[in-house]
Parts: structure tokens; C-alpha cells; sequence
């Protein structure tokens, strides 16, 4: 085994890890000298310098392939997944200096690193072992990162929720992982596959697959291992809010979709319209269709935007999870694109909601009225972030919505084995525009309340201005020109 | 060339949200040029059209758009696309007309409203599924917003049901694009291909009603028409006026283009079904209008019944009956905006009412004689007096039904019949009412019509006339597209 290609091969992640040491350091030299509005904007941009030298790392050098007899895969498509987490990482570290919600900043944005050197490993691990390894240290992270606002309750509470549920979920999977070891004498997922194919609807088989459904279930967050995600969406810290429901969300679904097509590819089943079989379709078959029902109707009630977005996120798993069964290359693809496109808009929007949150104290739909007279440019950016989230076109929600539900139609030949789940998918995002539309018709076309300062401006940074407008003018982008990455993924993913 | 109508509406829009004029006539003056160079654009292309008789589509612009989903950008038109694209010309230079005396967030008014218009020349000139998709909902947004933020009675309410039924019907189109996507290979969304491709009857007998229906939710086909009364009424003037007069023909259009030409065979086993339920529109809006109190809602249910000919007019599978379908779009088009001009901007922004016993006491005739005048026109042209637009398209509807339909034939000239009564009520009450309860000199001050109101009336007055009394304009370039090969398929149902 090559210590020095694997090194090399991981040099992105390395450096990240680098910079969590750095800015520990850093800030624990500097804190008694600088004040704390300062110390955030140096620790942040340590931490944005060191996304960008992981970007750029990815960028130049060529994908290394697999590694160490296949223990990790550092394809094309994994790398874009990295990618898409270090940029979703820099945006949220962004949005952390807005809130500066702590005084622990160095221990914040290092965890924030090291959520992220997990994530990323996430998407790259195709040793059961590694895989959880770095699921923990993504996990973990997060979990602390959950818990930094320990003066409110409600923020406990949510921690304490999210590690609970966290912890079991994991004990589920690694439950799971070691059936799966037991059977087949193998931790890496391409290996096992074909001996697992061998064994047929092995009861033990049975257990362990289900078992790893309900462990990444409760990570990508369907129903019914959702419960966590209101509490933590609405009540962690706004930027770790943020990580959880984009990277973390991207990064297990790109889990999800290789431990089922490479680990199970025989055991699929079927969850065509009177065409059931057992295998793990119709398990993911039942957790999208009641995501997409629960997810979407439980948002129409809701007045915290926050937690409108945690159940419109729940949705949007299920939705992603179509493309997961179409079980091909295509729908890999659409998967990927379309979760790459929604972590951008959410984002976006978790920032705008952490800017009126800031200035208004609260996310309820009211403290959004007018908007447009306080900051016409937020205004326009939640515009544009809410409208891709509702999948409207020509944003990019729409277009990898499209794809999905694309890819899931043309699976299995012409056969339309999935359409009834493709049409329950496309009456319920009907129904999600009444609650889109909600937070836009606060934001557009209320007055602002004259109690709340009546309509002077907010003051919004400079960098969070850039980013939310970054995020809004890429959201648009991809929504316009989507071609030359979805052909991209797709040959990346067809090899 | 005419796929500028597009770009041009799209970046007049972003022009104004970016440079947001503080002087108001730079404003409205940006808007009325956009409208007026889309409308040009529109004329130039209808009057060239056909070139050339063997290639009845003009492509405009193609390119490849998502290779990997076989997604092109797709540009074309035909003469019914061009027919539809000056209707949208001539209806938005209308509606901006109508939309001088708004002040209030008037850039963002006036880019909605381009936005909107973009979308809908969009829809018309797409011939890629995808893409006349992805204009047919850029239309929605703006639609809520112009409606949610200036609009009047019931606003926001009004305004989320039409987007949440627009929403609704594009699900269904959505769920037959997929499937479509689905049995034919996925390697095209283009219209014609996939026209000529043809799919299994077993197939188009469940995908027609899907799409056929998903459309029609917008062209208000019964009982799924409730919400254009409400939006139509909520909806400020000039949007009301486009809601009525081209957003439901992008219903109408989306049911002929896609529904009717990719699926004819599922069109036949489904026309009994549509057509009664177009019947039903005409008899039902025309029952509902005639025992409205308020004035909008007359108009409101006007369109209703009007669109229910458009609806019988192409189930009738044969080239009488969509020809004159079609011309009944561009007709109702013209006077569903003059109505609502007339009753949202010349009366109800002078009388503060809409309510018709109240304005049966204010001899409006005679305090607005020329608001008299057009609204005197738009009727006569809506009860399809001959000499205007309205009775020549309800003549080939009907004549169409006959060949198809004999008793449906028969109840919608019944439905013609119900039409005027319940516009000579309205014309009646509105403006001729006997008995004025103050002075006409007092009731008239300061109340006189502007120059803007005026140009628009007489434009679209022009339209109403020009076309009733010289049809062969409109049907010269719609009966060729007709007789192109993918809407064969389509029209050899009808002929019996």
C-alpha cells in the first residue's frame, strides 16, 4: 500500500483539517487581544481560505480513482460532491460572522471544518469502516456544532434531540453494516455485492439491509426518521442549520445512492404500480411517498419559516429519493444535481431568515413583511432562493426536479413502473407553492409594521451581500444553462 | 425575428427592476416601447407568413439545450403561433395604455407585467415541450404577484387560487411530459418528432385527458373555471385584461399544440367528454353573468362562456371547428380586454363602484360618453354581431360543432342567445340607466377619459373591426398551419 499516493490523494481534505488546527490556534493566541466582531471575520476567513485551497487542490489535480485496493473511490463524481461541500461550507462560514452567535469562535469554524472533512470523506468511502468513521466525525461535529447556543432552551433541546436520534440512527447502521459483514466476509460495498447476490432473501440479509436503510434514512432525514430535523432547523445556530440541511443532507444521499446501487444492485425489488417485489425499492419507495405527502402538508401550517424550510426539506429528500430509485446512472446524476442546485437555494434562504431574524428577533412569517422596503436586494434573493425551492422555472430547483422525476420515469424501459409516484410527487410540489408563496407574500407584498422600525433599512455586511448574491445569480444560472453540468455528471457517473 | 418579442419583454423587465426610473415617464415609457416593438415584431412576422406554402413552420432558433435529457431551444412559429403572438402585441400596448395611472411601485408593476407577456410570447413560440413548459410557468409568478400586490377585491386571495389552479394544471401536463418521456425512448421533447413518432393508443387514451386537461385549467374549461372569476375580478385592469385575454388562451393553445397534436387518437375517444363540458361552459357562464350584481364579475363570467366555444371549437377535430377556434381566441382575446378596460379603469377608478345598481343611477352614457361608446362596441362585438370579430369565430365553432356534433351545435347557438341577453342586460344597466339620481354636469366633473385610455380603446376597437369585417387577415394564416403533416393525424377524426 502507497502511504504517499494516499496522502496525495487526500491533500484536499488534509488541508481542511490543517486550517481547523490553524484557526484553533489562531484564535486562542489572538483572543484576549482582538474584539469578538473581529475575531469572527479572521477565523472565518481562515476557514473560507482553506475551502478555497481544498477547491483549488480538487480543481488542478486530476481525481486520483480508487485508492488503497478500493477503500476509497476519489472518482470524477465524488470529487464534484467534494467540491459542491467545500463551496457550501464557505457560504455557511459566511453566514456565521451575521450572526455571531458565540464566543467559542475558534472551536466553531473548526468544527465547522472538520463537519466538513467528514462529509467529504462521505462521499469518497467505499469501506464500510471508513464509511462510518467518517460518518462519526461528520456527525459529531454537527452535533456540537448544534449545541453552541447554550443559553436557550430551545436550542439545547434540539442538540439534545439531534444527538439522540443521531446516535441511535448510527447504531442502526453500524448494526447493519456488521449483518452485512457477517454474511458476506466483506467491508468494501463492491465486493460484497456479489456474494451478497448469492444468498437470496436471507432473513438475516433482510434485517441488515433494512437496517441500513433506517440508519441513512434518519441522516437524509425521510419520513418516518424525520422527527429531529423541525427541532434542529429551527432552533440550532443559523449557520449550522444551514450545513446540516445542505452538505449534510448532500453528502449522505450520495452515501445512500452507493451503498444501494453498489452494495445491493441485486436486491432492489421492485416498487412498480401493482409490481411490488421486496428489496430495498419498495422500502424507498414508501419512505418518498410519505415524505413528499407529510413533509408538504405539515409545512402549509406552519409560521416559523425555519421550520417551514426543515419540512420542506423533507419533501425535497423524498423527491430526491426517485432519482435514487431509478437505480442508473442517470438518475445518480439527477440526484447529485438536483441536491447540489437545492443546498444553494437553501442556504440562501436560511441566510436571508438569519438577516431578519437578526433585525426583527424571530422567523415567523410576520417579521418578513416588507421586505422589499427594508432590503430590495434580500428581497430579491429569497425571491429567487424560494421560487427554486417551490421548483419553478427557470431557476435550478426546477431543472434537477426535472431530471429526477425524468430519470425515474425513463427507468425500466419504458415500463412508467414508477409514474404513480412521479405524479403523487408532482400533485403534492402543487400544493408546496400556497406555502412558498406564504413567505413571498410577506416578503413582497405586506407593508412593513410600523412597530418594527417601519421600513428603514436593515444593515447587511458586505460579504453576506456577495454571497446571497452569489448564491442567487449560480441558483439562476444553473436554472438557465444546465446542460453542460448534467452531461458532465452524467459521463462522470457512466463509467 | 420574432423570437425578439421574447427577449425584447425579458429585458425591458430587468431593465426597469435594475435602473428603476424615478420619473414616471420614463417608466411607462419603457414599457410602452417594449409592448409596442413586440407588437410590430408580431405584425412583421404574421405579414410575411406564409412564405412559403410546403414549409408551414418558420424555425426561428435552435440549439441544443440539456443534451443528456434530449431537451432542445426550440424556437418556431406557425400561423396559429403568429396569430396568438399579435393578439399578445396588441393586448399588452392595451394594457400598458390602461396602466398609466398606476403610481404606486410602478417599475415593478410595469416589469411584472413584462415578465408576463414574455412568458406568453415564450409559450406561443415554443415547439420543444420542455421549453414551452418552462415559459408557460414563468407566466404564474408575475401573475400572482401583479394581482396579490394591485389588485382590489379579495386580493390575495384571488390571486393564490389562480396560481395554485395554474399550478395544478401544470402538475397534470407535467405528469403526461414524464410519461411521455417515459414510453418514447427519452430522446426528444420536440413537439413535431414527437408527433410524427406517434404513440401507442393504449397510451394516448390515459396521457390526452391528463395534458388536454392540465391546459385547459387555465383556458377556464368547467368545472375548473372558479378561479378566473375571482382573479379576473381581484386582478388590477391591465392584468385582468391579459388574464382574460391571453392567459387563458396559453390553456387553450397548450390543449391544440401539445395535448391534441401529440395525442389524436386519445383525443377522439375523449371529445364527447370535452366538448359537452365546453357546452357546459358557454350555457353555465352565460346563466352565471346574467345574474351578476357586480360588473366585473359579469365580464369575469363572460370569459368563462366564451371559452367554453374555444373548447368545443377543437373538439370538434375538423379544420371549421379548430380554425374557428382559434380565431375565437384572438376575438375573445380583443374583447375581454376592451370589457375590462372599460369596467376596471374607465368606470370603477372614476365611481368607486362596480356594483350595477348603483351605476344604473349614474347615467354613464351621458358623464362618459366615450367609455359609452367603446363599451357599446365591445358588446355588440361580444354578442357576435356581425361586422366584428366575435361573429365569425362563434359562426366556424359552430359550424365545425354541426359536422361533429349536432345537438351541441344546436345548444350553443342556444348559448349565443343567452350571451346577448346577458350583455344588453349589462349594457343596459351599466351605462344607458333611466333615471340619474344628481345632475349629469355634477357627476361629469373633472372626470373626462385621458389620451392613453382613448389610444387603447381605439386600438383595440381597430382589432374587433378590422378583423370582423376582413376575417380572411387571420384565417389566410391560420387554415395553411392547419394542413401541415403533424396536424393531420389530429383533424382526420372530424370529418364525419
Amino acid at each position: 500500500m502507497n502511504y504517499g499516493a494516499i496522502a496525495w490523494a487526500l491533500a484536499p481534505e488534509a488541508i481542511l483539517a490543517l486550517t481547523a488546527l490553524a484557526v484553533l490556534g489562531m484564535d486562542a493566541a489572538l483572543a484576549r487581544r482582538w474584539s469578538v466582531p473581529v475575531r469572527w471575520r479572521a477565523a472565518v476567513a481562515a476557514g473560507v481560505a482553506g475551502c478555497l485551497g481544498a477547491l483549488v487542490w480538487m480543481a488542478a489535480a486530476d481525481p486520483p480513482g480508487r485508492l488503497a485496493g478500493g477503500m476509497l473511490v476519489l472518482d470524477d463524481a465524488s470529487r464534484f460532491v467534494c467540491q459542491a461541500l467545500a463551496v457550501l461550507t464557505m457560504a455557511s462560514l459566511v453566514l456565521s460572522i451575521e450572526t455571531a452567535l458565540t464566543e467559542h469562535i475558534g472551536e466553531y469554524v473548526a468544527l465547522m471544518l472538520l463537519a466538513t472533512v467528514g462529509l467529504m470523506l462521505m462521499a469518497g468511502a467505499e469501506n464500510m469502516v471508513l464509511v462510518y468513521a467518517s460518518l462519526e466525525l461528520a456527525s459529531l461535529s454537527l452535533y456540537a456544532l448544534a449545541a453552541f447556543q447554550r443559553e436557550s432552551r430551545h436550542g439545547l433541546e434540539a442538540a439534545l434531540k439531534y444527538f439522540l436520534l443521531g446516535g441511535m440512527s448510527s447504531a442502526f447502521l453500524l448494526y447493519g453494516m456488521s449483518a452485512l459483514y457477517g454474511l458476506s466476509g466483506e467491508v468494501e460495498l463492491s465486493r460484497m455485492a456479489p456474494k451478497l447476490a448469492r444468498l437470496g432473501m436471507d432473513p438475516l440479509l433482510i434485517v441488515a439491509l433494512a437496517s441500513v436503510v433506517v440508519g441513512l434514512g434518519f441522516k437524509v432525514a425521510v419520513v418516518p426518521f424525520h422527527l429531529w430535523a423541525p427541532d434542529v432547523y429551527q432552533a440550532a445556530p443559523l449557520p449550522t442549520a444551514a450545513l446540516v440541511a445542505s452538505g449534510s443532507k448532500m453528502a449522505s444521499f450520495y452515501l445512500l445512492i452507493r451503498f444501494m446501487l453498489e452494495g445491493f444492485p441485486e436486491l432492489a425489488g421492485r416498487a412498480d404500480w401493482r409490481g411490488w417485489e421486496g428489496g430495498w425499492m419498495p422500502l424507498l419507495g414508501m419512505a418518498a411517498a410519505l415524505s413528499i405527502g407529510l413533509g408538504n402538508l405539515v409545512a402549509l401550517v406552519q409560521s416559523s419559516v425555519r421550520r417551514l424550510l426543515a419540512y420542506s426539506a423533507i419533501a425535497h429528500a423524498g423527491y430526491a429519493l426517485l432519482g435514487v430509485m431509478a437505480g442508473n446512472a442517470e438518475g445518480t446524476a439527477a440526484v447529485v444535481y438536483y441536491l447540489s442546485t437545492y443546498a444553494l437555494a437553501v442556504i440562501g434562504a436560511f441566510g436571508v431568515a438569519g438577516i431578519v431574524e437578526r433585525n426583527s428577533g424571530g422567523d415567523r412569517l410576520e417579521n418578513f413583511a416588507g421586505l422589499w422596503q427594508r432590503s430590495p436586494l434580500l428581497a430579491a434573493c429569497l425571491f429567487v432562493f424560494i421560487l427554486s425551492l417551490a421548483g419553478l422555472p427557470p431557476l435550478a430547483g426546477f431543472v434537477g426536479k426535472f431530471a429526477v422525476f425524468a430519470a425515474a420515469a425513463g427507468a425500466g424501459g419504458g415500463g412508467l413502473g414508477l409514474i404513480w409516484l412521479i405524479a403523487w410527487a408532482l400533485g403534492m410540489s402543487a400544493v408546496s407553492l400556497y406555502y412558498y408563496l406564504q413567505v413571498l407574500k410577506q416578503a413582497y407584498v405586506r407593508e412593513a409594521e410600523a412597530g418594527r422600525g417601519s421600513s428603514a433599512a436593515w444593515r447587511v455586511l458586505p460579504a453576506t451581500r456577495v454571497v446571497l448574491l452569489g448564491l442567487a445569480v449560480a441558483v439562476v444560472l444553473l436554472g438557465c444553462f444546465p446542460g453542460g453540468v448534467l452531461s458532465w455528471l452524467r459521463a462522470a457517473l457512466g463509467s | 425575428m420574432a423570437s425578439w418579442t421574447i427577449y425584447l419583454s425579458f429585458i425591458g423587465a430587468a431593465l426597469l427592476l435594475a435602473v428603476r426610473p424615478r420619473d414616471m415617464r420614463w417608466v411607462r415609457g419603457l414599457a410602452l416601447g417594449t409592448a409596442l416593438a413586440g407588437l410590430v415584431l408580431g405584425l412583421a412576422a404574421a405579414a410575411r407568413y406564409p412564405a412559403d406554402p410546403a414549409a408551414p413552420l418558420i424555425v426561428l432558433a435552435r440549439a441544443r439545450w440539456i443534451p443528456s435529457l434530449g431537451i432542445e431551444y426550440y424556437l418556431a412559429a406557425d400561423g396559429i403561433s403568429l396569430t396568438l403572438v399579435v393578439l399578445t402585441g396588441i393586448a399588452s400596448v392595451a394594457g400598458v395604455l390602461f396602466s398609466w395611472n398606476v403610481e404606486r411601485r410602478a417599475a415593478e408593476y410595469f416589469a411584472l407585467y413584462l415578465a408576463l407577456i414574455g412568458g406568453v410570447y415564450g409559450v406561443f413560440l415554443s415547439f420543444d415541450w420542455f421549453l414551452l413548459f418552462v415559459f408557460y410557468e414563468v407566466a404564474i409568478v408575475p401573475k400572482y404577484f401583479l394581482i396579490a400586490i394591485w389588485g382590489s377585491t379579495r386580493r390575495e386571495y384571488g390571486a393564490m387560487k389562480l396560481a395554485l389552479y395554474s399550478l395544478v394544471g401544470s402538475a397534470l401536463v407535467l405528469v403526461g411530459m414524464l410519461a411521455a418521456y417515459g414510453v418514447s425512448g427519452g430522446q426528444t421533447f420536440n413537439l413535431i418528432e414527437l408527433a410524427r413518432g406517434g404513440f401507442s393508443s393504449g397510451f394516448q387514451t390515459w396521457a390526452f385527458p391528463v395534458v388536454f386537461v392540465g391546459f385547459a385549467v387555465l383556458a377556464g374549461i368547467w368545472p375548473l373555471h372558479t378561479w378566473a372569476p375571482t382573479g379576473h375580478v381581484a386582478a388590477p385592469t391591465a392584468a385582468s385584461m391579459l388574464l382574460a385575454g391571453v392567459v387563458m388562451k396559453l390553456g387553450a393553445y397548450g390543449a391544440l399544440r401539445v395535448g391534441m397534436m401529440l395525442f389524436p387518437q386519445g383525443a377522439m375517444v375523449w371529445r364527447p367528454l370535452f366538448a359537452g363540458l365546453g357546452v357546459i361552459g358557454i350555457l353555465y357562464g352565460a346563466c352565471v353573468a346574467l345574474v351578476q350584481r357586480d360588473f366585473k364579475f359579469v365580464i369575469g363570467y363572460s370569459s368563462v362562456s366564451h371559452m367554453g366555444f374555444v373548447l368545443l371549437g377543437l373538439m370538434t377535430l375538423n379544420a371549421t371547428g379548430v380554425g374557428g377556434a382559434v380565431m375565437q381566441m384572438f376575438s375573445h382575446g380583443i374583447i375581454a380586454g376592451l370589457l375590462f378596460a372599460v369596467v376596471g379603469r374607465m368606470v370603477y377608478d372614476r365611481m368607486h363602484t362596480r356594483d350595477l345598481a348603483d351605476l344604473e343611477g349614474m347615467a354613464l352614457n351621458r358623464v362618459l360618453p366615450f367609455a359609452g361608446l367603446t363599451f357599446a362596441v365591445a358588446c355588440a362585438a361580444s354578442m357576435g354581431v356581425p361586422g366584428f370579430s366575435g361573429f365569425i369565430s362563434e359562426l366556424l365553432v359552430v359550424i365545425g360543432a354541426w359536422k361533429a356534433f349536432p345537438p351541441l351545435a344546436v345548444l350553443a347557438g342556444v348559448g349565443i342567445v343567452a350571451g346577448a341577453a346577458y350583455t344588453l342586460r349589462v349594457l343596459q344597466k351599466s351605462f344607458f340607466g333611466d333615471h340619474p339620481r344628481a345632475p349629469v354636469e355634477e357627476m361629469g366633473r373633472g372626470q373626462g377619459l385621458t389620451w392613453p385610455e382613448r389610444a387603447g380603446a381605439v386600438l383595440l376597437m381597430a382589432a374587433t373591426v378590422v378583423v370582423g369585417l376582413y376575417p380572411s387577415l387571420l384565417l389566410d394564416i391560420i387554415m395553411p398551419s392547419l394542413q401541415a403533416s403533424w396536424m393531420q393525424a389530429m383533424l382526420k377524426g372530424g370529418q364525419g
